[in-house]
């Protein structure tokens, strides 16, 4: 249709067309022209495209990256959960009255004795008790201070779900004689004898002698407390051996926690109310008096729940700061840009682009850069939460949702921030425009 | 001999403000252009041959005063109406070229139509245009090179190329041979003179006085007024 002819001459004589009226001008240049220009723009600077991208890129791989660990965490917290055993009751000494070292003159307190009244309560499948103390452990050349010492009592591994991977836990007899005989946690077997077997060698607790048996299978972290990492003894030797005799004697045999495993199938609530009912009848007060905390596992799921919850807010907060850093990157860049392509834009102008097709370019390539950044971050994010698992020793689960979160942020952030320099770039004077160097 | 007119302003005047201080860069120009002029429009610096030139180019509105393009009152306009004028009406040429450097001749000439509102071409019907104009211009051969990897005066071509391709009522150049040595200077007003011979209106500014001899009209400005208006004698 067009030849080169007609272009050089122009139409002759031309009616004159829209004499006078207001013009009228139509909203959008084609879309896919815009779409193609913003492309332009972007492939035309690619390291600069790819600075400005890599804000994006780190901050949607941090998105799904850390929600990735905090749902492994979770998961991980509640296979443990799962593992502190079923039907479980906790029962504390509460703080404050008759506390610790508070003397025996200030009311009842938790004491060995106390589990022969909860064993007596139907349902009660056993009991363990907790009492801590922690001392300095020498063995073969290695000496270990602040070493967390388990007191307690035979069922302790069947109550609290701890296998034993060599030997064998302390029985009845031994407990009951304070034998001097410890069970070493995975860690602490590790950290003292190393290599070498230390069932039948000797370790050195505080002043007393004590042959290892058994060393208890790896556990980990469970709530507070490093199961690896603790010397289980006879709960008659803590109290022989590691308890001030001063204290003894106020305060009696007192111990730490009591766990209370409930049958299956027996009513937990009932179980709870019937230990409460007893222990207040064999100490001598009110039920509403008894100075301890009794909690089920149930109650201590929901404590871990809230935590994980608020680490996994946490995360996501940085991660969404991080997410408006990228933002910030990408109106700096952009920024930069519109000045850079300031004669670009005068150009776009003097042929009839108007303040809304400069605007919608600036926008669409700062659109395009975030979602590309987003694109690739989703990939980093993905692959960098697999290798992170892959290679540390926490647990990641990627959640899909998380994906859709940080991709439509990256979205979002491309608009917000690629606003201002596109309205800059929108709002430039054509004749200044031409004119920059 | 009935031809259109294509600028007539009238009492045009701009004025800056600095402060308290006001400069008219043009204090009252009364111009009429007809239909297939070759006009050279030149004035000392200062003189405001650029003001007009921005503003008979709608790059600028007037202060005061009437301006009618090809009978189209388009001195009330907004920044959106003169983009579109520009677009519709007007092809620029501009002493230092003004391409987008990293972009193919043949996507550089092909801009206007990217802006085109009314009767927007496909994106075959575009190129076609395009390359229609390249031929026109000698540089069909270049359409996928880039201005950055073309001599000046193959740049100036191109230019001249974008500026035709919308079909323009008008064709504004300042200082089209500026950049240029001579003898490529002479080859670019050669494929001026070959336009307006096909009847294009072309205003020029120039600083150059044989340049401006080779048109037939030479508006000479001089602080803001026009100074002398008059037929060339020898062209």
């Amino acid at each position: 249709m067009a030849t080169a002819q007609e272009t050089l001459a122009g139409a002759p004589a031309k009616p004159q067309e829209k004499t006078g009226e207001a013009t009228a001008v139509a909203a959008l240049i084609s879309p896919v022209e815009i779409l193609r220009i913003a492309w332009e723009g972007v492939v035309r600077n690619k390291v600069r495209s790819l600075l400005t991208m890599l804000g994006v890129i780190i901050g949607v791989a941090a998105v799904i990256i850390m929600i990735a660990i905090s749902a492994g965490t979770e998961a991980t917290i509640a296979d443990q959960i799962e593992g502190l055993g079923t039907n479980l009751i906790f029962i504390q000494a509460s703080f404050g009255r008759g506390g610790p070292g508070g003397g025996g003159d200030s009311g009842p307190t938790l004491v060995f004795d106390d589990t022969a009244v909860i064993e007596s309560v139907g349902g009660v499948a056993g009991t363990a008790v907790d009492q801590m103390a922690s001392a300095t452990v020498k063995a073969d050349g290695v000496t270990l201070t602040d070493v967390s010492l388990m007191g307690t009592t035979t069922d302790f591994p069947s109550v609290r779900d701890v296998s034993i991977a060599e030997g064998r836990f302390f029985n009845e007899t031994e407990m009951e004689r304070s034998a001097k005989v410890a069970v070493l946690g995975a860690g602490l077997a590790a950290d003292l004898f190393g290599e070498s077997n230390p069932i039948g060698q000797s370790i050195t607790v505080g002043t007393t002698k004590l042959g290892v048996i058994g060393v208890a299978a790896e556990k980990g972290v469970v709530g507070n407390t490093d199961f690896d990492a603790m010397l289980y003894v006879p709960i008659k030797l803590v109290f022989d051996k590691f308890t001030p005799t001063m204290f003894r004697q106020f305060a009696g045999d007192r111990v730490r926690l009591i766990y209370v495993q409930v049958e299956d199938g027996a009513g937990i609530d009932q179980v709870i109310q019937q230990i409460e009912l007893k222990l207040a009848t064999a100490k001598g007060v009110a039920v509403d008096e008894l100075p301890f905390t009794i909690q089920t596992q149930q109650d201590i799921i929901d404590t871990q729940g809230a935590t994980t919850a608020a680490f996994r807010s946490l995360l996501a907060w940085v991660a969404g700061v991080s997410l408006i850093v990228g933002g910030i990157g990408i109106m700096n860049i952009m920024l930069v840009s519109v000045t850079e392509r300031t004669r670009e834009i005068g150009i776009r102008q003097s042929v009839g682009a108007t303040p809304n097709d400069i605007r919608l370019q600036f926008l669409t390539e700062a659109v395009m850069l975030s979602l590309v950044g987003g694109l690739i971050g989703v990939a980093a994010g993905v692959g960098g939460a697999i290798l992170f698992g892959a290679t540390s020793d926490m647990r990641t689960v990627i959640v899909p949702s998380s994906i859709v979160l940080a991709f439509g942020s990256a979205a979002v952030v491309g608009i917000c921030f690629g606003f201002f320099p596109a309205n800059k770039a929108a709002q430039l004077d054509p004749i200044e425009a031409l004119r920059h160097e | 001999m009935n031809a259109q007119t294509i600028i007539q302003t009238e009492a045009l005047r701009k004025v800056y403000g600095m402060g308290d201080i006001q400069v008219a860069a043009l204090a009252g120009v009364d111009i009429r252009i007809d239909e297939g002029e070759f006009v050279a429009i030149m004035g000392p610096s200062g003189s405001g041959k650029s003001t007009l030139m921005n503003i008979l180019g709608c790059l600028d509105r007037p202060t005061d005063g009437r301006y009618l393009l090809a009978g189209e009152d388009v001195s009330g306009l907004n920044k959106v109406q003169l983009a579109a004028i520009r677009n519709r009406r007007i092809g620029f040429i501009f002493q230092s070229f003004n391409l987008l450097s990293r972009t193919s001749a043949v996507r550089n000439v092909m801009l206007p139509l990217v802006y085109k509102r009314e009767g927007q071409l496909s994106p075959k019907e575009r190129e076609a245009r395009a390359m229609a104009a390249l031929e026109a211009v000698g540089l069909a051969d270049r359409a996928n090179h880039e201005p950055n990897e073309m001599s000046g005066g193959q740049r100036q071509r191109v230019a001249i190329a974008r500026a035709l391709v919308n079909d323009p009522v008008l064709v504004m150049a300042d200082e089209p041979t500026g950049n240029l040595d001579t003898k490529t200077g002479d080859e670019i007003m050669n494929l001026l003179h070959d336009l307006h011979g096909r009847g294009r209106t072309i205003v020029m500014v120039t600083h150059e006085q044989y340049i401006a001899e080779q048109t037939e009209r030479t508006i000479v400005l001089v602080d803001g007024r026009i100074h002398t208006d008059g037929h060339n004698g020898g062209a």
